[in-house]
């Protein structure tokens, strides 16, 4: 590999989707400043590199390295231990590498039970009842396909991490702010921001950067939004739909509420929040405007998935971290 | 011979009501089981689930969570809160996993020595008839060991 004397940048996928790709290339013109900066050496999404190739350069070689997705395998994690070494920064990228994200659903059941999800329901075309296998004798010799964890886990469960970006993905202005910085801090012109601090986000909540009106929260019945036909300038959770804005990190500028549709809470934990689900849980209930227990078990109906609501991005990184059924 | 098990259980009590309960208890010199470890807080409503996912994720086998009798709060309605919280907590968790029996809530006014101590007893037993909890250490997740072998056990050959 060439050395042309730039900063090194990297960014990879581990358990993902690849949003958070669409959103760096997203941020428009400035990906010009990023090649101009930076020397890209390993990305898989956008340029050809092996794995033998990260192995091969030295420790902290790479200035820069945004991670990606959720540590699901032994892959994932072999390349989390491996970009560790290698780089000086390692971010935290989006809500998958920071809290597990959706695929850290998983974590509400079992292997057994995700495969069967995956390869024996009554939709699924597959008479021989073949699964993925970690290893098959071919002709041409053993080949091996990554083994599952028994529970998906976030990146700094399995590594340091330097800086946090949430998001899913994280917004594309907020991506392009945080290059500013590291630009003008490579440059010597600003320091970087604190160790272990969360960037390119807000430390209030959803709700401080949400136009619509809030007044008084008392809520007898919880709806979907579908069923309704919500009023544009009011609260949603005023209006029995839940909301996640509350307890979720600010730095999106509250785009989904503004389109009338609910937060569901893709920018993890606000500051100085333990358990993400517990804030909501918190908080949802507490609006509930009834005394009576039966009548609060009716209202609570009206949330058919609790933990799945509460947790949708969070199960990972939250205090419990998955079900009984999945570590048993 | 293995040493029979103990339960941990957290206790939270309410200082106008519940603790004094407890505290009651302790002149009246009623027994109740040493497995709870009471922790005050100035209401039931301060109760946030957090401080419930807290003791489970750290080791306790249950937690129990105590306050004025409903209409009797000394912050007027804050024990419903507490109530409210309790129930769409139970929701949350018995979708983790937890057994209803884990988490419970209790009343007992100042006056309620006795009844209190007749409560801890139940829910010690309940949660000893469960058995130990032992969640995986909330801060140290890689001590649930990976899956090395295959993790679905029917190979193809069986069913082809």
């Amino acid at each position: 590999m060439s050395d042309n004397g730039k900063p090194k940048f990297a960014m990879y996928w581990a358990a993902s989707c690849g949003g958070c790709e669409i959103a760096v290339l997203n941020i428009g013109a400035k990906i010009l400043d990023v090649d101009s900066t930076f020397d890209v050496v390993f990305w898989p999404v956008a340029m050809d590199a092996k794995y033998k190739d990260v192995e091969a350069m030295p420790d902290g070689f790479i200035t820069l390295c945004l991670f990606n997705g959720a540590i699901r395998n032994d892959e994932n994690e072999h390349m989390a231990h491996l970009l560790r070494a290698k780089s000086k920064i390692l971010v935290a990228f989006g809500s998958c590498a920071n809290e597990g994200c959706v695929p850290a659903l998983a974590n509400l059941s079992n292997l057994k039970d995700v495969f069967a999800a995956a390869y024996q329901t009554p939709s699924t075309d597959n008479p021989g009842n073949v699964v993925p296998q970690p290893s098959w004798m071919a002709p041409e010799g053993e080949i091996h396909i990554p083994t599952l964890s028994p529970m998906v886990r976030t990146l700094d469960q399995v590594v340091p991490v330097d800086y946090y970006m949430p998001g899913c993905p994280p917004e594309s202005p907020q991506i392009a702010a945080v290059i500013d910085v590291v630009i003008k801090a490579l440059k010597g012109e600003a320091p970087l921001p604190p160790p272990k601090s969360v960037i390119g986000a807000g430390e209030s909540t959803v709700c401080d950067e949400c136009p619509r009106v809030r007044d008084v929260k008392k809520i007898r019945k919880f709806v979907r939004i579908q069923d309704i036909k919500p009023d544009p300038g009011i609260c949603l959770l005023e209006q029995g739909v839940l909301c996640s804005g509350l307890a979720t990190r600010s730095g999106c500028s509250a785009l989904c509420p503004k389109a009338g549709a609910v937060c569901v809470g893709c920018y993890g934990p606000a500051a100085g929040v333990v358990d993400y689900g517990a804030r909501l849980m918190t908080a949802v209930a507490s609006v509930i405007d009834s005394n009576d227990p039966q009548e609060i078990e009716h209202i609570l109906d009206g949330i058919p998935d609790p933990a799945g609501s509460f947790y949708r991005f969070n199960l990972a990184g939250s205090l419990l971290h998955g079900s009984k059924a999945a570590w048993k | 011979m293995p040493e029979a098990f103990e339960p941990v259980i957290i206790g939270f009590t309410c200082n106008w009501c519940s603790y004094r309960a407890a505290d009651l208890a302790g002149t009246a010199r009623i027994k109740y089981p040493p497995n709870i470890r009471l922790i005050r807080l100035m209401c039931s409503g301060r109760l946030d689930p957090t401080f419930v996912l807290k003791a489970l994720a750290g080791g306790a086998d249950g937690v129990m969570i105590s306050g004025c009798h409903p209409g009797e709060c000394h912050y007027l309605e804050q024990n419903y809160k507490a109530m409210r919280r309790f129930q769409l907590m139970q929701r949350t968790l018995a979708q983790l996993g937890v057994e209803p029996q884990r988490v419970q809530l209790v009343w007992a006014s100042a006056a309620e020595g006795a009844r209190l101590a007749k409560e801890i007893a139940r829910v010690v037993e309940e949660v000893r008839a469960l058995g130990p909890l032992n969640w995986p250490n909330g801060h140290n997740p890689t001590s649930v060991a990976p899956v090395t072998a295959a993790p679905v056990t029917t190979s193809p050959e069986v069913h082809a």
